[in-house]
Parts: structure tokens; C-alpha cells; sequence
């Protein structure tokens, strides 16, 4: 496996994930709590999410189908039976003691996600996911010497995925997070967001000598955007490959990632590790996996990142490299796929002409806004209900692109209909032949040299005289017909 | 049952339903009682304030309408240890003191919906663990038999409210014979359903896959109705069974003593056993026979290892269901920690007993790595055998019988010192509890002490209708007598002669 794999300082880099992601039930894990990010304090709590004396746990069904829907998803295997244990620590945003978990026999086994780096397409495999519940969350700041706990989000259902130590590099790890986060959003399971937490990462990391046995690996915890991830690594493989070189041996330990400094620093050592005394929780009894809610998961299983990525390429014509950008947003590819569909219901845009415009409309003006502004971008004044048409203008000859793409800058601004913006600031395009004709000829009577060089063969001035009418028009001109008289005037140049 | 009123709860009905006393009149006259005997017993941990609201109400109903069940307005104490809304939820342990719950166990709830009255909250062993009530933070309760003797435990406060006459019901749990031993001591018929026979929830959990709710009361038919009233398929709790209640009735009526095969595991009748304990046994064996019921011998190879087992696996459940007992969000916080680490330990060191501490240690050690296998999961594999065996001595009889207690009611701090012979006063009813099976305790007359003595009988899953029917063959050859404090001559301490209309 070590053939052909990065190395770094003549180190290769083993690493393992995982990844708690949370899921889009509506209720938590084990009461009829809602589950959801953001309320007041303490708010989304009951006696048995609060540990109460007497309240028992109820296994929330929707949160086994996401589980089973994510696992077929990723290609696991669905274990007849898996069985929940108690984890047993003390902690104040932790209500009863335990943490109610899947450890000896979790719900799906096996399993693996394609990345796609520089190094080429590898495949990395899921050792397991299991089904979980979230702690709550302690809160420090306020009253000084006091500490508070917030029990919202104690009980939310989590799939825990774990990776096998397959991945070799920073950049791996971070692709491997972002297919599994699309995956994870394609198929409703998870929102993903790491912003609030509902998709978080411990990484597990040694460095080995290219052939020799692994390393002894290293826990960070705590490292919640991907671009940390990255930093997280890089500085814990230099601490590692230093260590090494200076003689001395890694401990077996778990670190924290501080964002702050860019560095991991211990938080307890192999030594301290706690015990955590699993043991199978009485409360619940085993979950026998549900075959019809199986095949149902199995019928029903949308179309996933990967195939995706595939048919953008195979039946629209896109690049590899735009498929997967599209792609790998999960709200943009559907906005995308919308408004293809739109485009086929105008007879202007019908065909490759109003798609390579969209295309390239998507990945510019809307990608820009959407990373800018949010979702709320693909939705009301400038859903593909009211942008289609105005790449329709645009085919049609009525606007430039440049124009479109200013109207649409606006229309997002302002929470606007494009079209009324066109319609009300006259944007409409300059395409009769005689306007033209006058533009194209004025801009060359003002630059007599450039024609003469034009002719002698600088052909890159052709953008110069293009440019000079767009110019003249104010942006209104057409200028593919500008371009046509331009040649027409200018003949071809010498060669 | 020896008060003003009514014989049982079938008799209660009737002169409920013919006005005979109000509902009002027969609460009054149970809450006085207890308030008389809160000193000499100190059955109860505290009272309802409502419950004479609620007689009160439930009579203007019955002035309009015909009472839903026979028991509507039937008189109920409950364990400390099962939630009731509003009311106090201690365990007997400082921990929890004061605690107000915020729901009302579904057990209970099902009593309260068919019109039962909860009269009072009944002391226990700090969180069901122990033999003798002993452990109760809030001070021992006396057997009504002789005061200066135990009424067994952990639920002995249910169990001495009944034979004390200051409730005609009541509900215990049952670990590992938390409701039979007591029974037995304090003369009283206890119950401990199948596991999965009635809902947990609301129960607080001392060892979850062993607990289970079950009744005291004097009358075979009246426990009978507490379980079907109490059992059934529960949304908050996962372990129970889609059983139909009713198949308890009707086993109940069916069961016909000359076809049934008692089992007898000689075995377990030796060494440690009390010889007139032995001898009341030999008679109530003797009488079965004359009712044409025949006994096979079983074999059980593995049950007299019941009581290691038990302490293990229980003991693992507990350390761990204790853990939310953290000083964090309710109950007892020791003030004045520097850390939380400090604030946990002295929460903890505090607010448990000694006994509690002493199986969460043991529960801690059994659990943790490097011991699990030898322990916890070692244990568990016994528990399967000694299952088995049960399973398979049930295919050549239809009951086993056994004392429920080794001993007779031993006194005040006989074994606290010793907690091993404590332990062992659980010998004949734990194996119940690690089969999950249904057993239930009966009367059958008194030693030469005249102190109760209670026939142990087990029965395979879902035949608590079938154990009930021999119960109530025993407890027509032996009628239960009551205690000194239960008799009316003159000596009642509250005086009740005109409680009858």
C-alpha cells in the first residue's frame, strides 16, 4: 500500500477518522425531546434527556433508518444485531454517568468512500458506524468562577463512522471529510454543519518509515472545520517526524487541537486513559436490525455524490472538475439541476448553448453568492424560477453576459426579479445591425494605428476593438454581433 | 385483613357500591392509622396531603356514576422509590431528599387511572439495597410482629404498612427478593411478576435487567388484581412484553391443584435453613398433597451459585445506574467544593450510605477493565445456565416450591456487621430474579416464636395467575393472621370503633 504514497520528510503519514456526525431526526435519540440547534438554554430537555431518577431511554426508530441509510450509502453491511452499551465517565454535560453507545457490536460494518487527490483515486475504507447519543455542552463564559451546562443538545442522535488507517496525507483526510459530508447531506442523513457542531472529527495519527510496522498513534480531538483538520495535521506530523528524529519515542496519548496557535497539546496520556466500563445497557435490549425498513432504505436511495458527479460529466458535458464543484454543494447541485431542467422549457435555451451559459453562470455568480450570502441565495428573487429567464435573455441576444451577470449581482443585493431590473433600468441589448454598424465604425476611425497593426498581423488587438464598442455601448452591445461586424470591417489579418 | 370496613378488596367493592362508608371515611380512617403507627412502625417516609381530596372527589363521582373498577378508591401506599407526580421520591437516601418528581411511574399511574388512592410513600433500603430496611437513611421500620425484629427488605416499609392494617395494598420492588423476603417476615402475600410483566418506568432503577414492581397484600385475589391492573406493554419502557394482563386471570380461575406438579429442589433444603422454618414447609407440603397436587424432585445444579452471581451483575447495574446521582442538576450537592472533582466525591461520600457505596465499589470493580471477563461477563454466563436449568426443571413441574427466607425475622443489627450473612437471606429468591421469572411469597402460618413464616413459589415465565392460585390453596389451609398491632380489641392505638356505618 506504501507505493506511490506521499511522504513527508521521508515519513509516511497513517491516519484514521473519526467522525460524529448528527442526525436529521426530529426527535433526540432516546426521548421525544426535539432535536434541533439554537434554542434558549436548557430548553429542549425532559426528565430523561436530564437523567432523572426513574426515566428510562426509548430508542428513536428514525435515527436506526438514517443510521442504516448512511451506512448502505457508504457500502456497509447491516448487523442483524447490534447492541447498545453504557460508557461510563463523569461530567457535568454528560446527565447520567454513561454515555449510551454501540461499542462490541455496532449496527453497520465495512464499508468505504473514494477520495480523489493529486495522488490519484484511492479508495479508503469504514471500519464501522454506530449509533450514539450527543452530550450537552458546558458554558464558561458569564459569571465569573461559575460554569453552566447547557442539556439542548444531550441525547441527539449521532452516527459515529470510524475510518480504517487508510488515509496518507492532510490532503486526503480532508477529501475523504468532504465526500463523506456530501454523502451524509445527499442522502438527508446529516446536515453536516460543522459550524454548530453536527459534524465533527478526532483524528488518529502516526508516522511510520515507508515498510515499517505503524507507528504509535496519536488522538487530537476537538478540531471542528476542515481547514484546521489540515493544520492539525501538518503540525502534528512535524511534532511527531521531531520527536523521532531526536530520539525519542511517541507516547500513546490524546492531544487537543488549539485553534489559536495552530498547535496540539496534551490533554491525557495512555496512562490516564479512562475506564470506561462498557457494559451492555439492560434499558435497551438488542436492536435487531428491521429488514423491510432495510430494503425500503435500499429502494429508496437517492442518487449518490459520486454517480452524480458521473452523469453531470456523461450526459450534460461537464469537466471532472465543475461536476464535483456542483457537486459537492449539496443545495447548488440541485439549484443547478433545476434550472437544466428550466432551461429545456424555453425554447431559446433549449440545447448546449443555454446549459454552457448556466454552467458557467453557476460556478461563477452563484457560487459567489451562495459562499458569500448562504442558501438563502438559491431560493425567492433569484431561485431558477426568475434566473432562468435571464439566461434566456442572454442566448437570445437581449443582454450581454456581462449584463446578466451585474443584473443578477443586483437582483441578489436588492432581494430583486432580475427581469424587473432589466426592465427597469433599459438594459435591454443593442443588436440592430445599423446601431452596430456606427459603433464599430467610429471606434476604428479613432484608432487608425491599431487597424493598421491589426492588419499587419497583431491579432490579439481583435479584443482591443471589442472591448473599445462594448465600451462605446455602454455594455449594451451585442458582442458576438460585434464581433461579426468587426470582421467583416477589419478582413482577416495577415498572416 | 382486619379493619372496620372490608375483608378484601372484593368486599371493599361491595360496600362501596352499597354506600356501606364513603371513600372519604375508609382514607381517614388508613391515614390516621398511619399517623397512630408512624412512631412504633415507621412504615412511611411521608404522606399524601391529597389523598383525602381525592376520596372526596372520587365519592361525588360515585354519587353520579358506577365506580369503573373494584378498585376505585382502594387504599395504596408506594414504595419511596417509585415516582409519583408531585410528591417526594427519596430512595431513603439523603441524596435525593426533598426530591420532587416530575412524573408518576406507569404502574402507579395505571393504579391511579382505575381510581386507587395513594395514601403514603413507603420506606426502603437506601435505593432497594439490602435485607432489613436497616439501610434506610431515615431510620428502620419495625416488624408489626415484634418491633424489635426487621420486616425484612428492601421493601419492608410496603410490607409492614400492610401487616400493621394501615394499608390493605401496597406496591414494592424486587431485585433480587426485595418484595418476597419482607412478605415472608412481615406475614403478607408479595409478588414479583415476570421481568417485563409490568412497565419500570418511573421505577428508579437499582439493577435494571433484574427489578421489577410487584404487590403486597393479604389476599391472593387482590394481588392478582394490582398486577393485571399494573401489567401490560408500556411505551416508556422497552423491556416489557406485549403480554395480555388478562391471561393472569384466566390462569388464575383454570389452575386445578390435583393436576399440578409441585417441584421440589431438595437440594436446596439443607444446610443454613431453619429447622421450623423446614418443618412449616413439610406441613404445607403435606397439605397440597392431600389436595392431590404431586411433587417431582428438580434438579437445579447451579442455583446455589445464584447469590454470586446476583452480586455481581447487580451490584455492575447499580454503579452504574447511581452515576447520575451527581450533585449537577438535582437532589443533595455538598457545598463549598473547590473543584468539580471535589464537588462530585463529596456529593457522593455524603450523600450515600454505606451500603450504596459499598456495592458501587464492588459494582466499579466488577465492571472494569482487566476484572470484566472474570466478573460481569463470567457472571452472566451463569445467569444463562442457571435459566436453562429453570427452563428445563419447568418441562416436569408446573410450580417449584421453597422457603422464601432461610431464617426467621432476625433483630435490629443481627447482620449489619456481617454483610455476607445479610446477602444470604436472598438465597431462595434471587435465582427468580436471574431467570427473570415470576415468584411470589405466601404466608403459611408461624414458628415456634410465633413469627411468620412465607412458602416460596417460582413459576416458569408469565405464570403468575397459576402461583397466585396455589397461593391462595395455602393461604386457605393457613389463614393469615395479623399481628398485635392489627388486632381491634381495645388496644388499637387510635381507637375505630365508629368507623363502620
Amino acid at each position: 500500500m506504501s507505493e506511490g504514497m506521499p511522504l513527508f520528510r521521508g515519513y509516511e503519514v497513517v491516519v484514521g477518522l473519526e467522525v460524529h456526525t448528527q442526525l436529521l431526526t426530529k426527535t433526540k435519540m432516546f426521548c421525544r425531546c426535539d432535536n434541533r440547534f439554537g434554542a434558549p438554554p436548557n430548553t429542549l430537555v425532559c426528565p430523561v434527556c436530564l437523567a432523572h431518577p426513574g426515566s428510562l431511554p426509548v430508542l428513536n426508530g428514525q435515527a436506526v433508518r438514517l443510521g442504516i441509510r448512511a451506512g448502505l450509502a457508504a457500502g456497509c453491511t447491516v448487523n442483524p444485531v447490534s447492541v447498545f452499551e453504557r460508557k461510563h465517565y463523569f461530567y457535568p454535560d454528560l446527565p447520567k454517568g454513561y454515555q449510551i453507545s454501540q461499542y462490541a457490536h455496532p449496527l453497520l460494518s465495512g464499508g468505504s468512500l473514494r477520495v480523489r487527490t493529486s495522488a490519484g483515486d484511492r479508495s479508503i475504507r469504514i471500519h464501522r458506524m454506530h449509533l450514539e447519543e450527543d452530550a450537552g455542552k458546558n458554558l464558561h463564559a458569564g459569571i465569573p468562577d461559575k460554569s453552566h451546562v447547557d442539556l439542548n443538545r444531550a441525547g441527539v442522535p449521532l452516527l459515529e463512522i470510524v475510518s480504517e488507517p487508510d488515509i496518507r496525507s492532510p490532503d486526503e483526510a480532508v477529501d475523504y471529510l468532504k465526500r463523506l459530508r456530501q454523502l451524509l447531506r445527499a442522502t438527508r442523513v446529516s446536515d453536516g454543519n460543522m459550524e454548530e457542531g453536527s459534524f465533527r472529527c478526532d483524528i488518529n495519527l502516526s508516522v511510520r518509515r515507508p515498510g515499517a510496522p505503524f507507528g504509535t498513534r496519536v488522538e487530537i480531538k476537538n478540531v471542528n472545520s476542515f481547514r484546521f483538520v489540515h493544520k492539525a495535521m501538518l503540525h502534528e506530523i512535524d511534532r511527531q517526524i521531531d520527536a523521532i528524529e531526536a530520539g525519542e519515542t511517541i507516547r500513546q496519548e490524546t492531544r487537543l487541537f488549539d485553534p489559536s496557535s495552530g498547535t496540539t497539546k496534551p490533554m491525557r496520556s495512555k496512562e490516564e486513559a479512562l475506564d470506561y466500563r462498557y457494559f451492555p445497557d439492560p434499558d435497551l435490549p438488542p436492536l435487531v436490525a428491521d429488514n423491510v425498513m432495510v430494503e425500503e432504505e435500499r429502494q429508496a436511495m437517492p442518487e449518490l455524490p459520486e454517480r452524480r458527479v458521473l452523469r453531470l460529466v456523461e450526459t450534460l458535458g461537464l469537466s471532472v472538475a465543475d461536476a464535483e464543484t456542483i457537486v459537492g454543494e449539496e443545495a447548488l447541485a440541485a439549484y443547478f439541476e433545476e434550472g437544466v431542467a428550466l432551461l429545456e422549457t424555453i425554447p431559446a435555451t433549449r440545447g448546449g448553448k443555454g446549459r454552457d451559459r448556466w454552467v458557467s453562470f453557476v460556478l461563477s455568480e452563484v457560487l459567489r453568492e451562495l459562499n458569500r450570502r448562504g442558501e438563502g441565495v438559491l431560493t425567492g428573487p433569484t431561485a431558477t424560477a426568475t434566473t432562468i429567464p435571464l439566461i434566456g435573455k442572454v442566448v437570445s441576444g437581449d443582454l450581454s453576459f456581462s449584463q446578466a451577470k451585474e443584473v443578477y449581482q443586483k437582483a441578489v443585493e436588492e432581494g430583486l426579479d432580475p427581469l424587473e431590473i432589466v426592465s427597469r433600468s433599459n438594459l435591454a441589448q443593442i443588436s440592430g445591425e445599423g446601431e452596430l454598424l456606427a459603433l464599430v465604425e467610429a471606434v476604428l476611425a479613432e484608432n487608425p494605428a491599431e487597424v493598421e497593426a491589426y492588419r499587419k498581423g497583431k491579432d490579439r488587438l481583435f479584443a482591443f476593438f471589442v472591448g473599445g464598442v462594448m465600451k462605446k455601448s455602454r455594455g449594451k452591445a451585442n458582442p458576438e454581433k460585434v464581433g461579426e461586424i468587426l470582421r467583416e470591417k477589419l478582413g482577416s489579418p495577415a498572416s | 385483613m382486619k379493619n372496620p370496613y372490608f375483608g378484601s378488596l372484593a368486599d371493599f367493592a361491595r360496600g362501596r357500591d352499597e354506600g356501606r362508608f364513603t371513600l372519604e371515611e375508609v382514607t381517614r380512617y388508613f391515614l390516621d392509622r398511619t399517623r397512630a403507627l408512624s412512631g412504633e412502625i415507621h412504615a412511611c417516609l411521608s404522606v399524601n396531603d391529597n389523598a383525602v381530596n381525592r376520596a372526596r372527589q372520587l365519592d361525588n363521582r360515585l354519587r353520579r356514576e358506577k365506580a369503573p373498577s373494584a378498585l376505585t378508591g382502594y387504599p395504596l401506599m408506594v414504595k419511596d422509590n417509585m415516582e409519583v407526580r408531585e410528591m417526594t421520591t427519596t430512595c431513603a437516601s439523603r441524596i435525593l431528599e426533598g426530591y420532587r418528581s416530575l412524573r408518576t411511574a406507569t404502574a402507579v399511574s395505571r393504579l391511579l387511572s382505575l381510581g386507587a388512592i395513594i395514601l403514603a410513600k413507603t420506606n426502603l433500603d437506601e435505593f432497594a439495597m439490602g435485607s432489613s430496611t436497616e439501610n434506610s437513611a431515615f431510620g428502620p421500620t419495625r416488624n408489626p410482629w415484634d418491633p424489635s425484629r426487621v420486616p425484612g427488605g428492601s421493601s419492608g416499609g410496603s410490607a409492614a404498612a400492610v401487616a400493621a392494617g394501615i394499608t390493605p395494598l401496597s406496591l414494592g420492588s424486587d431485585t433480587g427478593g426485595s418484595i418476597r423476603q419482607p412478605a415472608a417476615f412481615c406475614g403478607v402475600i408479595g409478588v414479583k411478576p415476570t421481568y417485563g410483566r409490568i412497565s419500570r418506568s418511573g421505577l428508579v432503577a437499582f439493577a435494571s435487567s433484574l427489578d421489577q414492581i410487584g404487590p403486597f397484600a393479604v389476599e391472593a385475589e387482590d394481588a392478582l388484581e394490582a398486577i393485571v391492573a399494573m401489567a401490560g406493554a408500556d411505551p416508556l419502557d422497552m423491556t416489557t412484553a406485549p403480554r395480555d394482563p388478562e391471561e393472569m386471570r384466566h390462569d388464575f380461575q383454570r389452575t386445578s391443584l390435583p393436576e399440578l406438579r409441585l417441584g421440589i429442589p431438595a437440594a436446596l433444603f439443607g444446610e443454613g435453613l431453619d429447622g421450623s422454618i423446614r418443618e412449616r414447609l413439610a406441613e404445607v407440603r403435606r397439605g397440597l398433597a392431600s389436595q392431590g397436587v404431586r411433587e417431582e424432585e428438580v434438579v437445579l445444579p447451579h442455583a446455589a451459585m445464584g447469590i454470586n452471581v446476583y452480586y455481581v451483575l447487580a451490584t455492575s447495574e447499580a454503579a452504574s445506574n447511581l452515576c447520575r446521582f451527581d450533585g449537577v442538576r438535582y437532589g443533595f450537592r455538598s457545598a463549598g467544593s473547590e473543584s468539580l472533582r471535589e464537588m462530585y466525591e463529596e456529593t457522593r461520600d455524603k450523600g450515600f450510605g454505606l451500603e450504596v457505596k459499598r456495592r458501587i465499589l464492588l459494582g466499579t470493580f466488577a465492571l472494569s477493565a482487566g476484572y470484566q471477563e472474570a466478573f460481569y461477563r463470567q457472571a452472566r454466563k451463569v445467569q444463562a445456565l442457571i435459566r436453562q436449568e429453570f427452563l428445563e426443571a419447568f418441562s416436569r413441574c408446573d410450580v417449584i416450591m421453597t422457603p422464601t427466607s432461610p431464617t426467621p425475622p432476625f433483630a435490629f443489627a443481627e447482620k449489619t456487621g456481617d454483610p455476607l450473612s445479610m446477602y444470604l437471606s436472598d438465597i431462595y429468591t434471587i435465582t427468580a430474579n436471574l431467570a427473570g421469572l415470576p415468584a411470589l411469597s405466601v404466608p403459611a402460618g408461624v414458628d415456634e416464636k410465633g413469627l411468620p413464616v412465607g412458602v416460596h413459589l417460582i413459576g416458569p415465565p408469565w405464570s403468575e395467575g397459576r402461583l397466585l392460585a396455589v397461593a391462595r390453596e395455602i393461604a386457605r389451609q393457613w389463614p393469615a393472621s395479623m399481628p398485635r398491632v392489627h388486632a381491634m380489641n381495645g388496644r388499637d392505638p387510635i381507637g375505630v370503633g365508629g368507623g363502620r356505618k
